[in-house]
């Protein structure tokens, strides 16, 4: 349970980080506060040649609001999030999702960014974002990009991030007062990764998400089409048929709980 | 070999250390404070937990290279810490250890939940000590410690 060899690298600026991924011999990997990458590479399941930490990188810290968008740097930590510092009815649904991410002692460390671009199927946020909505912004060589959650990660542990770039932000939308929000997991003890996750938010437009699925959480539009005309709750059962369209791969009881954690969401959004 | 620069329980230290070195292998083997224990080695069972710049976290899953510059208290550094003061004695009091590796883990925790949380529940406490196992007394002479601490803290 000791990391294999590695070689570190501090660096104090974006540029600094981009320029260590661009000269890099070898597996190269980012680590802002390294609460999903240091246990993978204690177990070994992660062996990178190159550690690039921009757990001191200025700039990535910010939670700033403008014009109907909410900018968060990715090295923002859970904590953060869950003490407040996203406002609104965005933060209040943050709130609730960060505070059931591990345990506080791992919250500290653990940030927004990180946990987004390392896009662990049963990790809360790539679910809890793909349902809120907006996406991320990529910094590379020839500067920045923005690409929308919708199709950002492709597969377990695989996004849309090139080798040679660092996802700097998260960009959501601000959810107005009469938004609603019900987010469900189902887990066996708090804190714990994910059996099945569903997320629910009903904005400018209704987004319902199956997540903690194997591979990447999906959109379900058949939900999303019944929440549009109304509807304020979902039977299991008709939860059953609409994951099934898209089929996901589960078996029985992975369908029952993904059907189970959707109905509920949809519960909780309208309780 | 890396350099590293940081203060643990208020003494300044200077070293040179391998980047796979976590911090808990290194305040136990390096700086021989062995009161911090070490169980999953994967962030989950909490017996690592020590503060960094006064923050609870994960020993085992934070490489040494990156306190580079932070304060660490570790269960030796509470001497003068009253919440901790407060925390000892009422584990003592409630049977809130048996065998003992967990405790260290568990105080540090348990200060944690007292000092920000100070209107938390039985419900609340109990949530917040998901992340540290224990695996003798169980936890209810843990969980009536930290209430009698909140109690003692609010009267």
């Amino acid at each position: 349970m000791k990391s294999a060899k590695f070689d570190h690298q501090r660096t104090s600026s974006l540029e600094d980080a981009l320029a260590a991924l661009g000269g890099a011999d070898g597996e190269a990997r980012i680590m802002g506060g390294g609460q999903s990458l240091g246990p993978m590479m204690n177990l070994r399941l992660a062996q990178p040649d190159l550690l690039i930490d921009i757990s001191r990188v200025s700039g990535l810290d910010g939670v700033e609001e403008t014009a109907g968008t909410i900018r968060i740097g990715a090295r923002v930590t859970h904590a953060r999030i869950e003490d407040g510092e996203v406002p609104g009815v965005t933060g209040a649904y943050m709130r609730t999702v960060a505070s059931g991410i591990s345990y506080r002692s791992v919250r500290n460390r653990g940030t927004i960014g990180g946990s987004v671009a390392h896009a662990d199927p049963s990790a809360d946020w790539p679910s809890a974002l793909l349902a809120l909505g907006g996406g991320v912004v990529i910094a590379g060589q020839d500067g920045e990009r923005r690409t929308s959650f919708d199709g950002f990660q492709t597969g377990p542990f695989a996004t849309g991030i090139g080798y040679q770039e660092i996802l700097t932000g998260v960009e959501l939308p601000t959810l107005g007062a009469d938004a609603k929000w019900g987010y469900y997991k189902v887990n066996r003890k708090p804190g714990e990764f994910a059996d099945a996750i569903g997320a629910i938010v009903i904005g400018a437009e209704p987004r319902a998400v199956c997540g903690a699925t194997e591979s990447a959480p999906f959109r379900v539009p058949a939900i999303e089409e019944k929440l549009a005309g109304g509807v304020t709750e979902l039977s299991i059962s008709d939860a059953r048929d609409m994951i099934s369209a898209h089929d996901p791969g589960f078996d029985d009881y992975e369908l029952q709980i993904h059907a189970v954690a959707l109905s509920r969401a949809v519960g909780r959004a309208f309780a | 070999m890396t350099e590293l620069t940081l203060k643990i329980n208020g003494e300044d230290v200077t070293a040179n250390v391998e980047p796979r070195l976590s911090l808990a292998d290194f305040i136990r083997d390096h700086r021989r404070l062995t009161g911090t224990h070490l169980g999953c080695e994967h962030g989950v069972c909490g017996a690592c937990t020590v503060l960094m710049n006064g923050e609870p976290i994960r020993s085992c899953i934070t490489f040494a290279v990156v306190a580079d510059g932070t304060e660490i208290t570790t269960i030796e550094g509470f001497d003068d810490d009253e919440p901790m003061a407060q925390m000892r004695q009422a584990f003592h009091e409630n049977h809130a250890l048996q065998c003992g590796y967990c405790t260290p883990g568990m105080l540090v925790a348990a200060r944690d939940i007292v000092t920000r949380l100070p209107d938390a529940d039985e419900a609340r406490v109990r949530l917040e000590l998901a992340g540290n196992l224990c695996r003798c007394t169980g936890y209810v002479g843990i969980v009536n410690a930290i209430l009698e601490v909140l109690e003692k803290r609010r009267s």
